[in-house]
């Protein structure tokens, strides 16, 4: 099972990186977890392009000139943790929502439609509206119609994993939101999501089920974010030696305005993301890394083909707000508003293509290989 | 110092102990080569002369058996072989070798993960030899390999490190110890596996027909030395093309 | 008189004999060798104890030079 390392150690450590270091780093070709420690460092800073350059380089090397793109669909803004950063929050007073099977399989209609085959299903944490039966009836419902449906939502046990693989779900994001146990009591105030190590082990009980794909991140603005890189360099690379057959993605939400108001415990700047996004792309070159709709236009455009590799378009992160416009009550605004016909068309002005489709989820059954138990 | 299944050794080279001209020759050369893991195999007595046993003059509490399965064709085959090897007092250390074509001697790669697993059942420490397939080395740390033993080149041949990629996704993945086998022909060979990482080398051949096998295996301890030395002291990368150090423009869109 | 196989190899022996007496008749360190009779592994201490029986099959096999 994978051990988050001390949070302080890891910043003392990316403190203690030299100039050399870097030198050291980006003269590499396999890069290990000191050498992450030294591109996430305040020395990495003034090699930045350098940093950007071969980024890009390794990302067109294994992913080819592509972005794939996906949309999310909000199927519950219901949640029984009280997160002091989520709009979503028990506490917050805003108009709450499950869709119906009928209303979910209408918005992922309108997706389907619009060109998406890249789906991923969020929802707050509370069993008792989106459980386990929900998001199965959900997955056997868009299965055929989608090549890929990744599930957000609340932390599951390997059997229930197994179970949503089996009715079609492809991936499983589970964010640690921070690496940083303290910062993780403090904004963690109420609800199962207190269990810090509960849900550090969600990627390994999901790729254990057998999911072809997990996702890890952080909450960006929380604690440090060099340490969170580098907390993520030491999960990636125990999931990498544990679960070989499964693939790997990060995310790298910021925190943007909320409806609870909730502003940045330690701000992160563009140039700090670049940064996180650069130094993990050269350490893993096989990540899919993402950049949702919570950036901007003009960061996402510039970042086009340096690293990142999967883009959401057209986003809404209201339940039902694809079909109704009107809807309110967002998870988070949105800072790229433009539809998926403008994004595909600035990733086409870059030289890239933008797919909407690599597998499909009707072809997915249980391995009957002899799988090693985590 | 490297560990394998709890036991660990000084010297990163291990040595095969086949045709060499005589067994003092052997003797001499494998405590010239430091190394401290022989492999052994197994075979019928000779009953023409009984008394020819090469084993005599290796000392058991200096140099740790790993007997092979050579020979096995199948995995039926090289289980018998483990269970002999350890019934002959070889442990429960087992270098598993299946190689059903008698031209190449490549290993099977299905029949050695199933004996890995039978083995792995039945409480042996498992070695595979393998050829250089980085999904074959998953498969077989899945199934409870205590390390695994890709080659370097087919065995005899001396043709160094040909599957250099290969190899070097083996190590990158590693769960377990990664011993290069078969086809180090050259102390340079061994230098360069040990370069890339890989935890220790297995040498045979081109130690037991040198000229001078003792002076040899030295020249070969050497290497295995330097080149793992050279890996802890990180070296720098090669490059296919020439880098910009300082490449203008391209993130002129970042604001804060 | 009865015959064995032994490696391969038809022998007769002068009487039934253990195991242990006929490594010691071969001139074989009982030490060195692993038997297998009739396809089973024996364990040393039963070399004494084990005797040859007309038709017996056996394999005596020991460690030599290998890569």
């Amino acid at each position: 099972m994978f051990v988050a390392p001390d949070f302080q150690q890891l910043r003392a450590r990316i403190a203690a990186s030299g100039p050399e270091a870097v030198e050291r780093a980006l003269a590499k070709g396999r890069l290990e977890l000191d050498d992450l420690a030294a591109l996430l460092s305040p020395a990495a800073e003034s090699s930045l392009a350098v940093m950007a350059q071969r980024s890009a380089q390794l990302t067109r090397q294994r992913f080819g000139n592509v972005i794939q793109l996906y949309a999310p669909l909000y199927l519950s803004s219901f949640c029984t943790n009280r997160c002091a950063y989520c709009g979503f929050s028990a506490g917050n007073a805003m108009p709450r929502r499950v869709l119906s099977f009928e209303e979910a399989e209408a918005e992922a209609m309108i997706l389907h439609d619009r060109g998406f085959s890249h789906i991923l299903l969020v929802s707050g944490e509370a069993p008792a509206k989106v459980g386990v039966e929900y998001l199965e009836t959900v997955a056997l419902r868009l299965r055929d119609k989608f090549a890929a449906i990744a599930i957000e939502v609340q932390p599951l046990e390997t059997d229930e994993y197994a179970r949503l693989f089996a009715a079609g779900i492809t991936s499983v994001a589970v964010y640690q939101e921070t690496y940083d146990r303290t910062v993780y009591d403090q904004v963690h105030l109420a609800g199962k999501k207190r269990d810090f190590d509960y849900r550090l082990a969600t990627p390994e009980r999901a790729a254990t089920a057998g999911l072809r794909e997990v996702g890890i991140g952080a909450l960006l603005g929380l604690s440090d974010w060099r340490a969170e890189g580098l907390a993520m360099g030491h999960h990636l690379s125990y999931l990498r030696k544990a679960f070989w057959r499964t693939g790997l993605t990060v995310s790298f939400p910021r925190i943007r305005p909320a409806k609870g108001e909730f502003a940045p415990l330690m701000p992160v700047s563009e140039r700090d993301l670049t940064q996180l996004i650069f130094a993990l792309r050269l350490f893993d070159p096989d990540l899919g890394l993402y950049l949702s709709t919570r950036e901007e236009a003009r960061y996402r455009d510039g970042m086009l083909g340096l690293g990142p590799t999967r883009y959401s378009a057209g986003s809404c992160t209201v339940p039902g707000g694809y079909g109704d416009t009107a809807a309110t009550g967002a998870q988070f605004e949105i800072g790229d508003q433009r539809s998926l016909d403008e994004v595909s068309e600035a990733i086409r002005a870059k030289g890239l293509d933008p797919v909407r489709k690599d597998w499909d989820a009707v072809f997915q059954q249980q391995d009957q290989g002899r799988r090693r138990a985590a | 110092m490297l560990t394998i299944a709890g036991k660990t050794f000084r010297s990163r080279l291990f040595t095969g102990t086949g045709k060499f001209s005589s067994p003092e020759v052997m003797q001499e050369a494998l405590l010239a080569s430091g190394s401290e893991m022989v492999t052994v195999a197994l075979r019928r007595v000779d009953l023409a002369n009984p008394a020819d046993d090469i084993m005599r003059v290796l000392d058991r509490d200096h140099f740790f058996f790993l007997p092979n399965t050579a020979g096995a064709r199948n995995a039926a085959e090289a289980v018998r072989l483990a269970k002999l090897a350890q019934a002959s007092g070889g442990g429960n250390w087992v270098k598993l070798e299946v190689t059903p074509d008698p031209r190449t001697l490549l290993p099977d790669p299905v029949e050695t993960l199933i004996a890995t697993e039978e083995l792995v059942k039945a409480g042996f420490v498992v070695l595979p030899y393998m050829n250089a397939d980085p999904i074959l080395a998953l498969r077989l740390q899945d199934a409870g390999a205590a390390a695994v033993m890709p080659l370097g080149s087919p065995i005899g041949t001396n043709q160094g490190v040909l599957t250099r990629f290969q190899v070097a996704i083996i190590i990158e993945q590693a769960r377990v110890p990664v011993v290069v086998d078969a086809g180090i022909g050259a102390p340079s060979h061994a230098a360069e596996a040990m370069e890339m990482g890989a935890d220790a080398v297995l040498v045979n051949t081109a130690i037991a027909v040198a000229g001078d096998p003792v002076r040899m295996a030295q020249a070969f301890a050497k290497a295995v030395e330097a080149g793992r030395e050279a890996y802890e002291a990180g070296l720098g990368a090669r490059r296919t093309e020439a880098e910009a150090s300082s490449p203008q423009g391209g993130l002129d869109f970042l604001r804060e | 008189m009865i015959t064995i196989l032994c490696n391969g190899e038809s022998r007769r022996l002068e009487r039934e004999m253990s195991v242990e007496e006929l490594l010691a008749s071969l001139g074989l360190n009982p030490e060195t060798v692993v038997v297998e009779l009739d396809g089973r592994i024996l364990s040393r201490p039963d070399y004494a104890v084990t005797k040859l029986t007309e038709g017996a099959t056996l394999e005596l096999i020991r460690f030599v030079g290998g890569g």
